[in-house]
């Protein structure tokens, strides 16, 4: 009799435990962190998200307390989409990663978004530039994070016209983010009065840029937009200083992070305007995480690394909220609640995937304005979130029903 | 010999049940290329620097049959096949009248020019390449989606191209080409049309790596540079010069040498994986000519006292 | 398109060439003299910039020292590789000499990628050649012009060499008849290491010259090095004026070609050496085969 009583108290305790633990496979979250972790966009992204993740995940663990594991798987995708659409299928097929997240690189982040659609598990862009992410290409399982090209040219673009830079000439990297980069730029100039007085486009990624920038220099336009990044925009500025321009015209990095400020230095940036979602050196919330990251990779967080930290904390809070890793069910918890943290006060996810949140413009300072290492750039305004990013109303995205 | 291929088919339909298909189903397309790649190098002497323009392109043109066309799989393969093939009769009609090193380097550039297109044409999507390929339903009726039905569709079609090459090396048009390989005068003053040979047989190995391409692009979903670009190219011949120039497994065995070896390796040791490549090139050249079938089967044929010749063939 | 825009891209397309000719220089020398295909020749250009680049991390040597030095140590580099591996390749298919050079090519890369990164580091400009001048139709850096002063000085004097001296000379016996010339007394493995060795100082020179102006960087080889052989192949494989006229050919070619499409400067090569294939199959100034 008593054995029959303890074994069913034994079945009902069980079935009574077993919902909790079923919903979170195996109980344990593994987040995947695809990048570029050897090639031209590695000083950016690369080894600093790893480490940004790896710390998002001790925080929690250690803040939270949560019931379930955390592992972090990584990979380098060398920016090119098969390898990160391969490596993505087989996270997801293989070895149950629940999200992928970081994706550098425009052509990564689509290839990927794409497979974690068709594999029903989450997308967490939080290194890519282009607007298709969260408008033409846009799909409910992913989010983008931290920046987008649209919010970098209205941040940058529309304050060099208003000083007077009128006239532009592009100089494009030849793939998906050189062209969003130029066509969100263009339309920014124009709206603000200004012109566009052509554009070219230079293989990617490239290293002699000198007939680029001869052409720029042969069209008399006041401002040379570079929409290129990373490795490709240092040479390009490293030669346009070579070739003499900046006698006569001015170089716009529409796309610039810090760690590209720091190879080239402030002979070659200063005054520069740029626009980036996070600044080490802005308040005493952001000094002290950037300063806990320096001190293991001996380099000042980026905008994307801190991004990534941002996202991957909202994510395990969502998981740990719904005791779940179920896609949709992790991603209308993200949706619901506001992001704030050191790098996004405020922030909130929209229906197309978009995480809007306050932008800066800053301006690189002169070398003799500069205190020490790392220290570049003056915060001229704070873009508020809803002025920063491409309103829904304009939206090219068929999840956003319009009315 | 009959018995170790239905061994072979059989370890073929258990494996996906224990290994990962769709690494299964990459080795297989390579192999497959790897195999036709072989039908001109090791059996025609031809070395081609440029197969990556019929594999890739063929994977191009099968994605965008799957995708925008909405083809069928077994029809966007034809298609792809096709592609290769024609590309393989206009290079080859191009490239046959030299030999040599200047073989390589016509086949080289007609490659490059087709890696230009590949970036330059819109549908081609350049650098993202053309991703979403839907796998479709084999003959409108079995959905391809399954990992495991695909690989077994993968497996068919591989199967049916060794074959068709086992059959091609073992016919006489085979042996006219080995003929014409280990001494060309002396086929000519035979009376071969030694052209038209060398012609048939880049046809030939040009559609079959075409099929391995456009199945590639269905196994992956995607299409892109990667496949046209001439590092592919020398990744095939790595491939053979590794299992064994000239003989029928060794390009097989070469490919899943090589992909495994990525595999493992490319997460743990990142670059190390193109230095451990160089090395092997290096290594083959020098020491191993053979490559691992070579050497096989040459140890195989000294253990039984039979003259070597006969059973692998030589480095020249 | 104004004809200071198409003045001022020929001039850098010149600039171009000069150095494509300085590159395909080596590799037409090891061709012509060897027969061998030497894959590497990228590799080993690269080899040359690092050289410079940590010549002047490690022993704080510049520029010009590191003009010198990186062609020594190269070519002690090509010594081994001839004497210890390609040497034994001399009696097989050529194809067999380019697929070693090709391993060692992927050696090379894969080594200095994994202790480099691909971002490419910078190499400054020397001091002695900062700045330009404004020619009229374009502001042109003084380096550049320095690039093309020595290339061709260096083009010149080692086809020179090879045409025109005794030492020359005796290379082209010792290739074309190796016996009959090893019976004259003279030297011919000897001749052939040095030969191999100097081809690809030459590519290390090249080197050197490009460091200042591209990122030095493990991939600068390889994505060069189908181009460099289109040169020589074009100029005709044996013929050292060849590929120095195709070279500087080649650079303006593909300064035109970016003026009026700039997508496909990568790809005209290609298409000229598939015509020149057809027409004249032993290239421009090459001997029949």
């Amino acid at each position: 009799m008593r054995f029959k009583v303890l074994a069913l108290g034994a079945a009902i305790s069980t079935l009574l435990a077993a919902p909790a633990h079923a919903q979170i496979s195996d109980n344990v979250v593994r987040i995947g962190v695809l990048t570029d972790l050897s090639g031209l966009y590695s000083d950016l992204s690369g080894p600093g998200s790893v480490l940004a993740t790896q710390m998002a995940i001790d925080d929690f663990v250690a803040k939270e307390k949560p019931s379930f594991k955390i592992e972090m798987v990584t990979a380098d995708h060398q920016n090119k989409a098969d390898i990160a659409s391969n490596k993505a299928r087989e996270w997801f097929e293989r070895d149950k990663v629940d999200i992928a997240s970081e994706l550098v690189t425009t052509s990564v982040g689509l290839a990927v978004q794409k497979i974690a659609k068709e594999k029903n598990k989450i997308a967490l862009n939080t290194a890519t530039a282009s607007t298709r992410i969260t408008n033409e290409d846009c799909n409910d399982v992913t989010i983008h994070w931290t920046y987008d090209t649209y919010a970098l040219a209205s941040g940058t673009a529309r304050a060099i016209v208003k000083q007077g830079g009128k006239s532009w000439y592009f100089v494009t990297a030849d793939y998906a983010f050189g062209h969003s980069l130029e066509k969100d730029a263009s339309e920014i100039v124009k709206a603000s009065g200004g012109t566009v007085v052509g554009a070219v486009r230079h293989p990617f990624p490239g290293n002699d840029f000198s007939s680029y920038l001869l052409r720029a220099q042969g069209s008399g336009a006041q401002v040379i937009g570079l929409a290129n990044a990373g490795g490709d925009l240092i040479n390009t500025i490293k030669q346009a200083a070579e070739f003499g321009v900046s006698q006569k015209q001015s170089l716009a990095g529409l796309l610039m992070f810090i760690s590209d400020v720091h190879s080239l230095g402030l002979n070659l940036t200063q005054n520069m305007y740029l626009t980036e979602g996070f600044y080490w050196d802005l308040n005493d919330e952001t000094r002290a995480w950037s300063k806990r990251f320096f001190e293991k990779q001996k380099r000042m967080p980026t905008m994307i690394h801190a991004g990534q930290y941002s996202a991957i904390t909202h994510y395990l809070k969502a998981v740990k909220a719904t005791g779940s890793d179920d896609t949709q069910k992790v991603l209308t918890q993200m949706r619901k609640t506001r992001v704030n943290d050191f790098f996004a006060k405020n922030g909130e996810i929209r229906e197309d995937g978009r995480m809007v949140h306050d932008m800066y413009l800053l301006q690189v300072k002169k070398p003799s304005e500069s205190k020490a290492p790392w220290d570049y750039y003056h915060v001229r305004a704070t873009i508020p979130g809803a002025e920063a990013f491409q309103p829904l109303s304009a939206s090219r995205c068929p999840l956003i029903k319009k009315s | 010999m009959r018995a170790r291929y239905i061994l072979l088919i059989l370890l073929g339909i258990a494996a996906p049940f224990f290994i990962y298909p769709t690494f299964l189903m990459k080795i297989l397309c390579f192999a497959l290329f790897a195999t036709a790649f072989n039908l001109l190098l090791g059996f025609g002497g031809l070395l081609s620097f440029g197969h990556a323009a019929f594999f890739g392109g063929a994977a191009y043109i099968c994605a965008t049959a799957s995708k925008d066309w909405g083809l069928t799989p077994e029809l966007s393969i034809l298609i792809g096949g096709l592609y290769a093939g024609t590309l393989g009769a206009l290079f080859g009609w191009l490239a046959v009248r030299r030999s040599g090193i200047y073989f390589a380097m016509i086949t080289l550039a007609l490659a490059q020019l087709i890696f230009f297109l590949a970036l330059q044409l819109p549908f081609t999507g350049g650098e993202e390449g053309i991703q979403g390929v839907p796998r479709g339903r084999l003959l409108g009726l079995v959905d391809l989606s399954d990992n495991v039905a695909m690989y077994f569709f993968v497996l068919a079609v591989c199967c049916a191209g060794f074959w068709l090459i086992h059959r091609t090396i073992h016919s006489p048009f085979g042996n006219a080409l080995t003929a014409i390989r280990e001494n060309e005068a002396r086929a000519i003053s035979l009376g071969y049309d030694v052209s038209r040979y060398k012609l048939l047989a880049f046809i030939l190995s040009a559609t079959i790596a075409g099929v391995a391409g456009a199945l590639k692009a269905l196994v992956f979903q995607l299409a892109t540079l990667t496949d046209v670009h001439w590092h592919m190219s020398g990744q095939v011949v790595l491939m053979t010069l590794v299992g064994g120039l000239g003989t029928i497994f060794g390009p097989a065995v070469g490919a899943i040498t090589i992909v495994s070896l990525e595999n493992q390796l490319a997460d743990r040791v990142g670059s190390w994986v193109t230095v451990i490549m160089g090395f092997m090139f290096v290594f083959c050249v020098l020491l191993f000519r053979r490559g691992i079938v070579g050497e096989f089967n040459a140890w195989r044929a000294a253990r039984r006292n039979v003259g070597s010749a006969a059973v692998s063939s030589d480095a020249r | 398109m104004s004809t200071q825009a198409l003045l001022s891209q020929l001039l850098l397309g010149l600039i171009n060439g000069s150095f494509y000719a300085i590159l395909s220089l080596g590799l037409a020398v090891i061709f012509g003299l060897l027969n061998i295909i030497n894959f590497a020749h990228g590799a080993l250009y690269m080899v040359g910039a690092f050289c410079a680049l940590l010549a002047m991390r490690w022993l704080g040597i510049g520029y010009w020292g590191a003009l010198v030095i990186a062609p020594l140590v190269v070519g002690a580099l090509g010594v081994v590789i001839e004497r210890l591996m390609l040497r034994r390749l001399y009696q097989l298919d050529h194809l067999y000499g380019l697929l070693l050079t090709f391993g060692l090519a992927l050696i090379a890369e894969g080594f200095f990628r994994w202790s480099f990164g691909i971002t490419g580091e910078s190499y400054p400009v020397p001091a002695e050649l900062h700045g330009g001048v404004d020619i009229g139709i374009m502001y042109l850096p003084l380096y550049r012009a320095w690039v093309v002063v020595a290339s061709l000085v260096v083009c010149v004097a080692t086809w020179y060499l090879i045409d025109r001296t005794s030492l020359g000379a005796r290379l082209r016996a010792a290739t074309e008849r190796p016996r009959l010339t090893q019976a004259l007394g003279i030297n011919v493995p000897v001749l052939v290491t040095a030969t191999y060795a100097a081809g690809v100082a030459l590519a290390a020179y090249a080197g050197v010259l490009a460091a200042p102006i591209l990122q030095v960087n493990p991939l600068m080889g390889s994505n060069l090095i189908i181009v460099v052989f289109a040169v020589v192949v074009i100029g005709g494989m044996g013929s050292i004026l060849g590929s120095i006229v195709t070279g500087l050919g080649l650079g303006l070619l593909e300064g035109l070609t970016k003026v009026f499409y700039p997508e496909a400067s990568a790809v005209v090569i290609f298409v000229i050496m598939v015509m020149v294939l057809l027409v004249r199959p032993a290239g421009l100034f090459g001997k029949a085969a």
